[in-house]
């Protein structure tokens, strides 16, 4: 019973820049004529908390969340936030990882180990699994906050996206100040 | 062309888009981006009230006086604004009051996960849901409408899915406002003592009368004859996770939640075979829906608890969970939320945590300093109650509570609901220490400006209430500023206050190291030095996250510096986190912690 209705679920910790990048994601399908959803989260779970954003696509959208199962690409911001939702993915769901870690207060207080070999791990149970240096494309792109712009760059392999409008949403998106960089880190995320 | 607008971003367009240029309100997630985009509108006014008892009260206020007034709150602030609510059912609203109930199923950001349809019900109140950002919009539009044409307010639930999700959105051309406030006194409809009250009692029924026929013609009531074998009646984004997974069945989608219209259902029920009533939280369609003698399937399947997504429904449904992949059990570290990297509350709480005292705690960023390892809070229940909490508890307590009784309450929850149980405080002579952790924003809904700030919501100067000032006016005798981030100066301060008899009020000052206002620019990020470390794990107790600790056994031997005997690892500062704020430096017995670290290469 399932629609044609896409899902990318994007996944990491407050503070790097997801909703901002499914904000841009949204526009992208929009400006390929399509309906888009999606969902974010705001307050106390964005304190240094796991913060998700659902974005689905297609003629008709209904639920801006996707259920389990469901999720045709997981686009993750830190590699142990991959692991919580990898139930969401479907049989065939691709998997981007940024190969950040981020350890949650239980490991930094040794309460808990950090796990290992998580691209391993996914990659037993998922084909397509890309693992991105993020933030050393965000360096190179000469701003280490455009992590969000180089796992785009990333993504849009995956998507029926043109440049032009990829280019002409991350400027829309952008103070002028900061595009050249965002742009350098989207391009050099498209290598992965 | 459609543009990607959230739920609140939609109600504030929608607001305008008919004229209101009236707006009051209190922040509260997922509310609080409603006024605030509001206010950004050409014309508009709009403000940011002390709670939202207030904030009704002064937009019944402006109604009375003819305008169109958007009042906007959390499901929580309900309850505060609840006193005039009731009553403004039986006055009606002379120009058109909507009142914006946003919801929290899941808690993601809240207290509790009350169904506010039942308020609606229970002040006699229509109250409409909408399921999307373009429905946000135009239900706004509708409630304005239905306010003005039946004398009453009106509410508008979205939940936090509603308001927080984005979703495309037709804009219309605004209409051009239009001015019908004058003064006109009508004590008979606008003064509720009991001999007008009663009368208005009897006016209230009537329109409820009078909405219960509106709905069975109203067009946002819907019926969808899919598949006769199925029939689910449902109401706002539920509506989309069962058209998701069951896009075949019949539906009956509800725009007004309350009154229910009982003809439309009936009809709906004659169409269809089974019927599933499909809502998050209470089961308030359907139990309305089993009064009328109707045979429905709901909670006896559905959750009661938490929100839905479109598998919870199908699981529901069908009694089966896709899994297309068969994944093995793995043990993942929760990340909860935690206070920033500088946040002036961890010192305060690293003090409170080891003080020995019961510290009652209230709503706002610091109450994450009830978690490991700070551990500083240990209570939480509405905004405002850390105050009356500590003064009950002290009073209860006795000579068993003397210098053992803390609370805590942050500048905006203060000014919200602090005030007054401060003044109890005193007049009962109570014994605890109020500590006001004055960050000077509104931090966890994201730095709206309250009477503290010197700011309005729309950015205007205004007086800024003076704390110090505040508590000696209400009788506190012993008032104190603290920095916390002076460890020193916090621990000596609590300790002197909490040894004196009486109340006494700390005011901790430091504002949030998130709010552009007061960044002065980067401070050097600190760093632990190998060479001096000796393990002890002092500054792993004020969880800050970009102090990590490093085990020995999972470094390079050459890299492996022992400093003392028993000595398995050392700490670690994250230079991209950390903003210097020199807290952890102050607990460091040995002088590890530092802007440079000797030379250990």
């Amino acid at each position: 019973m399932s629609n044609a209705t896409k899902s990318i679920l994007l996944a990491g910790v407050g503070g790097q820049g997801i909703l901002r990048a499914s904000d841009i994601l949204c526009l992208a399908f929009m400006a390929t004529g399509l309906d888009v959803k999606k969902s974010e989260v705001h307050g106390m779970a964005q304190r240094g908390g796991c913060v998700t954003s659902h974005v689905r696509y297609g003629a008709k959208v209904y639920s801006p969340i996707a259920k389990k199962g469901d999720v045709d690409i997981l686009l993750s911001f830190e590699k142990l936030e991959t692991l919580r939702y990898l139930d969401y993915l479907k049989a065939d769901g691709v998997v981007i990882i940024n190969e950040e870690e981020i350890y949650p207060p239980s490991v930094n207080l040794g309460d808990a180990i950090y796990p290992g070999n998580i691209e391993v791990l996914t990659s037993r149970y998922f084909k397509k699994v890309k693992c991105v240096n993020a933030p050393d494309v965000a360096r190179r792109a000469g701003n280490a906050r455009a992590i969000n712009t180089a796992l785009l760059g990333a993504l849009s392999n995956e998507l029926m996206i043109t440049d032009d409008v990829w280019n002409r949403v991350l400027k829309e998106s952008f103070p002028q100040k900061t595009l050249e960089a965002n742009l350098q880190a989207f391009n050099l995320g498209k290598l992965f | 062309m459609p543009v990607l607008m959230s739920g609140n971003e939609a109600i504030a367009r929608g607001a305008y888009e008919c004229g209101v240029r009236f707006g009051a309100g209190y922040p509260g997630t997922p509310s609080t981006e409603i006024l605030e985009e509001f206010a950004k509108y050409e014309g508009v006014y709009a403000e940011w009230a002390p709670n939202e008892k207030v904030a009704l009260e002064v937009g019944i206020g402006a109604a009375v006086a003819g305008a169109k007034v958007l009042v906007t709150m959390k499901h929580v602030g309900v309850n505060v604004a609840a006193d005039p609510l009731f009553t403004a059912s039986y006055t009606g609203t002379n120009g058109a009051l909507v009142i914006i109930s946003a919801d929290d199923p899941s808690l993601h950001s809240s207290q509790n996960e009350q169904d506010n349809r039942n308020y609606a019900k229970f002040a006699k109140i229509p109250m409409l849901e909408p399921a999307d950002s373009q429905e946000a919009k135009d239900f706004i539009k509708l409630a304005f409408e239905i306010s003005e044409k039946f004398d009453t307010p009106v509410f508008v639930r979205p939940n936090t899915r509603v308001a927080h999700s984005k979703s495309l959105v037709t804009l219309s051309e605004p209409e051009p406002p239009e001015d019908k406030t004058a003064i006109r006194i009508n004590a008979a409809k606008y003064v509720m003592v009991p001999i007008n009250a009663r009368a208005r009692r009897v006016e209230v029924e009537k329109r409820m009368q009078q909405l219960r026929e509106f709905v069975e013609t109203f067009p946002e009531n819907r019926m969808e004859i899919n598949n006769p074998e199925v029939g689910i009646i449902t109401a706002g984004i539920v509506y989309h996770y069962a058209k998701d997974v069951f896009p075949d069945y019949s539906y009956l989608k509800l725009g007004m939640v309350h009154p229910l219209p009982t003809g439309m259902i009936r009809e709906f029920a004659a169409r269809v075979k089974k019927i599933y009533c499909v809502e998050e939280l209470d089961p308030f369609i359907e139990e309305q829906v089993r009064a009328m003698g109707i045979d429905v399937t709901g909670k006896e399947i559905f959750p009661y608890t938490h929100e839905f997504d479109p598998g919870v429904i199908e699981r529901a449904v069908t009694g089966q969970t896709a899994r297309p992949v068969d994944l093995p059990a793995l043990t993942i570290p929760p990340r909860p939320p935690n206070l920033c990297p500088g946040c002036p509350h961890r010192g305060l709480f690293y003090v409170l945590g080891k003080l020995k005292a019961f510290v009652t705690g209230d709503i706002g960023c610091y109450t994450l300093s009830y978690m490991k390892p700070l551990e500083g809070l240990h209570s939480c229940i509405c905004m405002g109650a850390s105050v009356g909490m500590a003064h009950g508890m002290s009073k209860a307590l006795k000579e068993k509570g003397k210098g053992k009784v803390v609370g805590v309450i942050g500048d905006s929850t203060f000014i919200h609901s602090g005030i007054t149980p401060l003044l109890n405080l005193v007049y009962n002579k109570g014994d605890a220490v109020i500590v006001i952790a004055d960050n000077r924003t509104t931090a966890m809904t994201g730095m709206q400006e309250h009477p503290a700030t010197g700011f309005t919501l729309q950015g205007e100067k205004t007086r800024a209430l003076d704390f110090t000032v505040l508590a000696a006016a209400l009788g506190v005798e012993n008032v104190r500023v603290i920095d916390p981030y002076d460890l020193k100066m916090t621990r000596t301060v609590m300790k002197e206050e909490l040894e004196k008899p009486g109340p006494s009020v700390v005011i901790s000052n430091r504002p949030c190291v998130l709010f552009k206002r007061f960044q002065t620019g980067a401070a050097k990020p600190l760093q632990i030095d190998p060479a001096k470390c000796i393990g002890c794990k002092m500054c792993l107790g004020l969880g800050c996250p970009p102090i990590a600790w490093k085990k020995f056994d999972d470094m390079p031997e050459d890299q492996i510096r022992k400093n003392a005997k028993k000595q398995d690892g050392h700490s670690f500062i994250d230079q991209d986190l950390c903003n210097g704020c020199t807290v952890c430096r102050q607990l460091c017995k040995v002088g590890a912690i530092g802007e440079e670290v000797s030379a250990n290469e």
